[in-house]
Parts: C-alpha cells; structure tokens; sequence
C-alpha cells in the first residue's frame, strides 16, 4: 500500500504541475479564502498580544473603580459616582494597597492653547501616585509632586503628542499653555505610549488633582476614578472583596442592590478585548467557510473534467492491473494536494498581507499567527479538497475498463 | 500463408485437443450484448485450447469477435456464458478487483494505439504495472531497466511519449507488458500505428520474445502480421471459422 500511495502523491504533483495555470485557477477560491482568514487572525493576534502586554505594563496587580450607573437609576435620572469622600475612605480602612490615586476628568471643555495654537486633549486632574499606577513616566523635566497637589499649583505635564499639536519646542519645560481661562507650566513631558487600536496615548495632559477640583470648582457633584495598585503580598480577590464591601457600606447599599460602582482588574480589560477580536475572527470565519465551499466546488468542477480528460488513461491503468482504490486514491490525493497547496499560498499570502497592513499602519502591532490557525487553515483546505474530490474520484474508480480505453 | 478454409470441423477438431498442459483454455464461451433490444451474439460457444510458449494470432474482419475474444482473454470482461482457465485459476466469476490483480500477474497488454501515460517518462511508463504490486522504487526501477533492455531502449529511458517515435513508444508499451513476467502478451494490433519498416521490427522483437519462450497471442486483420505466427485462429460472425499451424 505504501508504495503504491508514494507513487499517488508523485504523479498527483506531475499532474498539479502539468497545468500549472488551470491548478492556480482551480484553486484560486482556497487562495483568497486562507489568505483572508489568515491576514485577518495574524493582525488580531497581534493587537491582543499588543494589549495583553500593555495591560501587563499597568501591572498584573492594579485596580481601576469607576462608578457606574444601573440602567433603570439612569432612566431616573439618578448618576452614580465616586466622590472625593470615597478615596479618603479607601485611602484610610482598605489593606494591602501599595499606592491609589484619584483621576479628575476634565468634563466641559479639554481645550488647549498655547499661543495661537489650539488642541484637545485628554485633561486628568490626578496626583504623584499616578505615575506607579499607570507606568507613566517623564522623559524630562519631573512628574506632578506631593506639594503640587497640596498648594493646588498650576502645573502641567503633557504628552508627547501634546507637544507636537502645540508646536511647543523640543523641550517644552517651562512653557506655558492654557486651559480652562487659567494658565499652566509645563514641568514634565512623558515619555512616549505610543497607540492603541490606532487611539494615541500620548495626547494627554496631567495636571495635580487638586487644581483640577478648584477648577471645576462650581461642580460640587464630581466624579473620580480611583486607580490603585496591590502591595505585593496582597490577594487581588480578598481586596476586591474588601473594596466592595466598604463602598457599598458607604453607599447606603441595602443587600438586593446592585453595586453603583465596577472595579476591573487589567485581566477584565484584556478579556473584554479578547472577547471582541474572538467575535470578529468568529465572522470572518464565517465569511470564510463560503469561501471555501466556493473553492471546493472549483476544485470538485476541475477534478470532473480532469477525470473526463483522463478516462483513456484510466483505462490503460486499469487494464495494467490497477484496482479502483488505486484510482480513487490517485484523484483523491490530487484533489486533496490541489487544496492543500493553495492553503498554503493562502497562508504565506495572508501572512504577508497582515505583515504588510500592519506595518502599513504606525504603531500597529506586529502581525503574528497562531500556530493553531495556520495548522486550522491547512488542515481546513486539505479536508476541503478530500470532500469535493470524493464525487470526482469515485467517478474515475467505477470506469468500465473496456470502455475507458475505447474512449477518444 | 494463413489456412483459411478448413471450417468449422477444424475448431471442433482443435477443441477436443485440450489438455492439463493448457495454459488457456476458454471453453463454451458465448459473449452476448443487448443491443436495441435484440440480443446480439459476439461470441457464439467457442472452445479454445492455448498452450504455453504458443504464438498464435486471432484474426477476422470487423465484426468477426475478435476484440470481444481479446477482452475476454484479456480479463476486461466476463464471458456471458462458458468458462476461462488462465494459468490453472477459474476467470470467468471473478469480481472486478480480482480480474485487475490477475491482468497484473498474467497479463501484459500491447494496445495499437501503444496507451503510454503521456506525463511520465518511459521508465515510469514501465515501472507503473509494478506499483500495483506495492513494490519499492528502487525494485520497479530494476526491474524496469532490465524489460526497457530486453527491448533495446535502454538509451531513452528519460524520455516523455511524445519524444519517442512510433516504434519507440510501441517498445516501451512491449516492455511495459514484459517487466511483470506475465503468462500471455496480449497485442491489439499492434502495428496498426506504425509504418512496413518499423513493423517489421516489431514483429522481429515478437519472434524473439517467442523463441525466448513467452506466451503471444495477437488479434490483428494484418495477414502479414498473423503469418508470422506459429497458429493461425480465424474468427467469423462469433465462432471460430478455421484454426491451423504452420
């Protein structure tokens, strides 16, 4: 059997071979479909081992509370938030917090100027935790400091990009810009976050915490964001749980009540994130598979005139002693090698379409596919080619010798 | 020159001569088709006896049996009624796999139209009849070059069909047939395609391939063809019509 299977594979490539052309044509469909399937998982793959990796740069150990507001308070009118108050209240009762941090949104207008340029940027009133917290560091100049925060001082640290929209000098310390009516010095600039999903974190400008809360000053009822991170021997679950405990207890929380506010750990980002991609490799799987019964039946249409083409040959095969499993075997493989070979065209062209696009793109991620969607892939387009080669192979099997040599 | 009026009473003759030493004995074979609804009779109750090492020639006008006599013979069909002896096993009701794996051991054909696979080189032309046998590259390959020098084309063993002239590709068909030391060659014709002089050279490889002791049976219309042969069967409307020697 062994032998005879060998000899199927080579004369299945001198086949494939002989009609270069028409080979490509046939397979064309398996081509296009791999080829997407493949570039769509390489540059997915690639942004959800990007965001894993910066959400790693938050540290595996930080929280983020936000407040949140239950579908049917909001149709009230009742908004839920966090208040000063409830970071006090964290800052002095919970245990195994190695660093917190309020973020202050600037709510009404984030414009900025500075002389006759203006921008929009991100405008967080926070403090000098901010930067253990979130992994943000100054590449000059320094960070908010403790005495900012306590003098409410009017100073600025800005991103990169900030500077860049601005048109501020290549060192921007000591700069001013404006927002709000109210003058700021730029003190740090940060180093640079580059993107996410094409959205820049590098536009961004962090002013001490409570300025921010002099300036939105009218606003009595503001609502903060609470970053924190975990002392080292501290359990993320049991702090969690310590959390919620004391903000529901502050929040007047009787027992059936859902929580008005949603702690989320990087791990909760990262899944949400997965989960988004996985959907929409799930579609572009979808779209796929059509493309691949499309090519399947090219290949089964293909396979038919091949097995029409060939039935003399059939013939003399059969009359030198091939059995029908030789022959069904023989356009089996063909039809399988057919297919595979385009999943492989597909896979290197969809691996560079995806290196390409991202590259294409700046800070995008690199592309990278999974070793299991490439093994998917081929092991898809080969069994594509075994299912439509049955009905052509099983064709040739059943020639009458006699009438197959007397074809023209 | 073929003897050509001796009649009926001959093939009976020659019928009652089988022995245990035949190598082919087709015996009451009737061969019928449905044609239109009527029922047309290709072969009407012949009785053959073949012995080893014989060269005998089927000859007849279009019509006479004679490709329905080389199917049969050649195991691509079943007789309708009689019964096929082939080198001691019982043809006649076997399925179709088991008449492929007997026309690979016992059977090597030599079709007009030489049949060569127009995408493999001569070698592998030869070497194809043994891969039904499941035999490694390296054994078909030498067994393949020992035929392709038996018939003197062991210099164009790498060429495809189309860069051999007539008489090479018919060479290459005849060691195709010989590399699996079948019990019969079987030829159709088998100067159907070519021109006298290469003919010729055909015919002198056969005579050959006789005096080296195989089994020939050739279905020709070609007096020239069946005169080189040592018996002589004329076919005529199904039944056979004179069988001689010479």
């Amino acid at each position: 059997m062994l032998f005879s299977l060998i000899e199927s594979f080579r004369s299945a490539l001198i086949a494939i071979f002989a009609n270069r052309m028409r080979s490509f044509l046939t397979t064309l469909g398996i081509i296009i479909g791999v080829a997407s399937v493949i570039s769509v998982v390489s540059l997915t793959g690639g942004m959800s081992a990007f965001i894993g990796d910066s959400f790693e740069a938050l540290g595996s150990n930080s929280l983020t509370i936000s407040s949140y507001t239950p579908f049917e308070d909001l149709m009230k009118g009742v908004r839920s938030r966090l208040s000063p108050e409830d970071l006090e209240l964290i800052e002095r009762r919970a245990d195994g917090i190695a660093s917190i941090t309020p973020i202050l949104a600037a709510n009404r207008s984030s414009q900025i100027k500075y002389g006759p340029q203006t921008s929009f940027s991100e405008i967080l009133g926070t403090t000098y935790a901010f930067q253990d917290v979130s992994q943000s560091y100054t590449q000059s100049g320094r960070f908010l400091a403790q005495s900012d925060n306590l003098t409410r001082r009017r100073v600025a640290v800005i991103g990169e990009e900030v500077r860049d929209n601005l048109n501020l000098p290549d060192n921007p310390i000591n700069e001013y810009i404006e927002f709000s009516g109210e003058w700021f010095k730029i003190v740090g600039l940060l180093e640079s976050r580059g993107e996410v999903m094409g959205q820049s974190r590098d536009n961004l400008v962090l002013i001490p915490y409570s300025t921010m809360v002099s300036i939105l000053g009218n606003q009595t009822r503001t609502d903060i964001g609470i970053q924190l991170t975990l002392s080292p021997s501290a359990e993320l679950d049991l702090v969690t749980i310590q959390l919620t405990a004391l903000l529901r207890d502050a929040h007047n929380l009787g027992a059936g009540e859902e929580d008005d506010f949603r702690i989320q750990t990087p791990e909760q980002l990262t899944e949400q994130v997965d989960e988004i991609l996985g959907t929409l490799t799930l579609v572009v799987g979808g779209i796929v598979s059509i493309s691949l019964l499309v090519g399947g039946i090219g290949i089964m249409n293909i396979m038919l005139v091949s097995v029409t083409e060939r039935t003399r040959e059939i013939g003399v095969c059969k009359a030198i002693g091939a059995k029908s499993h030789h022959i069904l075997m023989q356009f089996l493989i063909e039809a399988m090698l057919l297919s595979l070979i385009g999943g492989i065209i597909g896979l290197a062209l969809g691996y560079g379409l995806g290196a390409l696009i991202s590259s294409g793109i700046p800070d995008f991620p690199p592309a990278s596919v999974p070793p299991w969607a490439a093994l998917l892939a081929l092991g898809f387009s080969g069994a594509v080619g075994v299912l439509f080669g049955i009905l052509p192979a099983a064709k040739a099997s059943r020639l009458d010798p006699i009438d197959a040599l007397r074809y023209e | 020159m073929a003897t050509q009026s001796k009649g009926v009473e001959a093939a009976v003759f020659n019928s009652e001569l089988g022995t245990d030493m035949d190598l082919i004995s087709l015996i009451d074979i009737s061969k019928h088709y449905q044609m239109g609804g009527q029922t047309v009779k290709a072969l009407d109750s012949v009785t053959v006896h073949i012995a080893k090492n014989d060269y005998l020639a089927f000859i007849g006008s279009s019509g006479s049996g004679k490709s329905t006599m080389l199917n049969i013979l050649g195991c691509l069909d079943r007789p309708s009624i009689g019964t096929y002896h082939l080198n001691g096993k019982d043809v006649d009701s076997l399925t179709e796999n088991e008449l492929s794996e007997i026309r690979n051991l016992e059977i090597g054909f030599i079709f007009q139209s030489f049949n060569l696979l127009p995408r493999s080189t001569a070698l592998a032309n030869v070497m194809q009849p043994l891969v039904y046998r499941n035999i490694s590259y390296k054994a078909r390959k030498k067994l393949a070059l020992e035929a392709l020098q038996r018939v003197g084309l062991d210099s164009r063993i790498s060429h495809f069909p189309n860069q051999l002239s007539g008489g090479q590709r018919q060479r290459v068909a005849i060691a195709r047939a010989l590399v699996t030391e079948p019990s019969i060659l079987l030829a159709d014709e088998p100067t159907g395609n070519l021109d006298s002089r290469t003919t010729d050279e055909i015919m002198i490889l056969f005579d050959r391939l006789h005096h080296d002791g195989h089994t020939l049976i050739i279905v020709t219309h070609e007096t020239e063809i069946a005169d080189h042969c040592k018996r002589v069967v004329e076919l005529k409307d199904g039944r056979i019509f004179s069988d001689s020697r010479h």
